[in-house]
């Protein structure tokens, strides 16, 4: 990454190209560089124009009404969103402090060899495909957590996360997977965030006599802080469209639940499993408005994530 | 009381310490379970026929997924095709004439393509293939892959090529060879040895992919009837076999999983290797 930073600061020959060949060159180039434009354009503008007639109908209220009724062309997209937010929030509480302890271990403890090979191995955790984790999810996950539900709802039965009958399948298992599915990310990215804190000040702050793990505790971690909340807002964004482990473990129902016993129901999911059988156009514009809304939470918090991390290598690069 | 209080901290270092390895710990073992627990039940269920045969009816044991099979090597296959090229050509623009307002949109566009969940990018082949031509296709499929390899391709191609030393470029345009001469003959040569690889690890990503497929390829019991038909493909025999109420099919969908998983898993460690050396010393 740095290298290539520095390249960039570089400035580029100032030669002047005149020969026509290399105009044309240029210009085929710069073709399919404005196809790749015109491809995420074409993306927001199909999703706009096929979900229209649910705007139309239901206007913005589209997103706060939660009766889904393909039937009786009622629509509201309030379960899948709160499944989708509800799935991601609690994947993320589980995968933070474990992605962050794994990179704090990965960059301060371990030697370089072993750091090397165990990153690596984290990192394959994210090339599993994710219907493969989704299998799991059905024949090892869910039946792990219909075990352990009732050991929950006895203790903390009190709290009205913990309710319900015990299906297996529900926004707790959707949580877990999906922990697991960002939790490459956000140790990777924050591994690389930790390396890259200037020797000179850990040793500085050992110097006056600090423990390493204080070393770790007010100097590497603040210092990395900007890069790791970027890291946690990029794997923020692939929990909230992940679509196969999830359809597969979250129990698909539509209802809203505070507890995370029960099943519940996503975004991503409900365009999964209803588009193809479509009952009517305006079921299908209701998915794809669904599609259009994922897309646009998606957008910015991928925008913030960028934003963090390029205001992190930023001022090195200068 | 200096002492205790000296001991009482690097007592607190110890705990924190092994609370981070054990995080590591759990991540590693975790993928070795899943690893495992699909090595097991995957060689249990793979036999011959499952690489030969078609899937038998409904309520019959035994046969294959050979169409599913043949049908991701199709579908990737042409979304590489055309994914490929447009994100090699994107890319090469980018990091040889990319520093301007232009390089901005086209960084841009490939960045939001990036994140933009694979579920979405099926929506969009389906919007643009499915609905007007009223039937689910080969083609939609690949199509889709190919709007998910692109941004990947591209930002991997630009970082490779801005990997090329300038004093390269110079040398040959102090030759008096032709800018495009240098860029299509020096530059790509040199960095081909990236970009192939970054475009063999999009192709295995998305040889992963379900989401998109799910209502552009469909899926399909037999042999494909062409780019213009439902195909099946592996991701998908492997969703509708898992949420299937058979045991047989059970069985399948997981000999399926571990030849996903292989292919998939042995393409990153090969690209692993295949890269070390000089992108290790690239990067120091």
């Amino acid at each position: 990454m740095s290298s290539v930073a520095e390249e960039r600061a570089r400035p580029a020959p100032a030669i002047r190209f005149r020969r026509p060949g290399d105009r044309a060159f240029q210009a085929a180039l710069g073709a399919v560089a404005l196809l790749v434009v015109a491809l995420a354009l074409a993306l927001a503008w199909q999703l706009a124009v096929r979900s229209h007639p649910v705007w139309a109908k239901f206007g913005p209220a589209f997103l706060w009404t939660s009766e889904w009724d393909p039937v009786a062309e009622k629509f509201g997209a309030l379960p899948f969103i709160y499944g989708t937010l509800a799935s991601s929030a609690l994947a993320m509480a589980i995968a933070l402090p474990l992605g962050i302890g794994s990179a704090v271990f990965l960059a301060e403890l371990a030697p370089r060899g072993l750091s090397a090979v165990v990153s690596f191995v984290i990192e394959l955790l994210a090339a599993v495909p994710s219907v493969i984790l989704g299998l799991l999810g059905i024949f090892v996950l869910v039946p792990a957590v219909r075990a352990v539900e009732p050991t929950l709802t006895r203790p903390l039965g009190f709290l009205p996360f913990f309710r319900g009958a015990p299906y297996g399948v529900s926004l707790l298992a959707a949580g877990l997977i999906l922990a697991f599915m960002i939790l490459p990310y956000i140790t990777v990215i924050s591994r690389e965030v930790l390396l890259a804190v200037p020797r000179s000040l850990k040793e500085a702050m050992l110097g006056i006599g600090a423990t390493r793990w204080e070393v770790v505790r007010h100097v590497s971690l603040p210092f990395a802080r900007s890069g790791i909340l970027g890291a946690s807002f990029l794997a923020l964004g692939r929990a909230l469209g992940e679509t196969m482990a999830v359809t597969m473990v979250i129990g698909n129902n539509p209802k809203i639940s505070l507890s995370l016993l029960d099943p519940s129901y996503s975004m991503a999911a409900v365009i999964a499993n209803e588009l193809a059988e479509a009952a009517s156009d305006m079921h299908m514009a209701a998915l794809i408005g669904i599609g259009l809304t994922l897309f646009g939470i998606t957008l910015l918090i991928n925008a913030a994530a960028r934003l963090m991390l390029y205001r992190l290598t930023r001022p090195r690069a200068g | 009381m200096n002492e205790a209080a000296f001991v009482r901290r690097k007592l607190q270092g110890r705990i924190m310490f092994a609370l981070c390895a054990a995080c590591a710990g759990l991540a590693v073992t975790v993928l070795f379970l899943i690893l495992g627990y699909i090595a097991y039940h995957g060689f249990a269920n793979l036999n011959w026929s499952f690489f030969t045969r078609l899937p038998k009816p409904v309520g019959e044991t035994g046969g294959g997924i050979a169409n599913a099979i043949v049908g991701s090597a199709k579908v990737v296959g042409l979304g590489g095709f055309i994914g490929v090229p447009i994100g090699v050509l994107a890319g090469l623009w980018l990091a040889e004439f990319g520093d301007n307002r232009l390089g901005f949109a086209v960084r841009y566009a490939a960045d939001v393509l990036n994140g933009v969940p694979s579920i979405i990018v099926g929506l969009f082949a389906y919007s643009l293939v499915v609905i007007p031509l009223k039937h689910f296709s080969a083609l939609s499929g690949s199509l889709a892959l190919a709007f998910i390899v692109v941004p990947i391709v591209l930002r991997n191609t630009e970082e490779f090529v801005r990997l090329v030393p300038h004093s390269l470029r110079e040398a040959a345009l102090a030759l008096g060879v032709p800018q495009w001469k240098v860029v299509l003959r020096v530059i790509l040569p040199t960095a081909s040895k990236g970009i192939l690889t970054g475009a063999l690890l999009a192709l295995s990503r998305v040889a992963g992919e379900t989401a998109p497929l799910i209502f552009t390829a469909f899926g399909n019991r037999f042999w494909d009837g062409g780019w213009m038909q439902p195909i099946a493909t592996l991701p998908m025999a492997i969703f509708t076999y898992a949420i299937s109420p058979y045991d047989d099919w059970h069985r399948q969908a997981w000999a399926a999983a571990l030849v996903l998983m292989l292919f998939v898993l042995s393409v990153n460690v090969a690209a692993r290797i295949f890269l070390k050396p000089s992108h290790g010393d690239a990067h120091g």
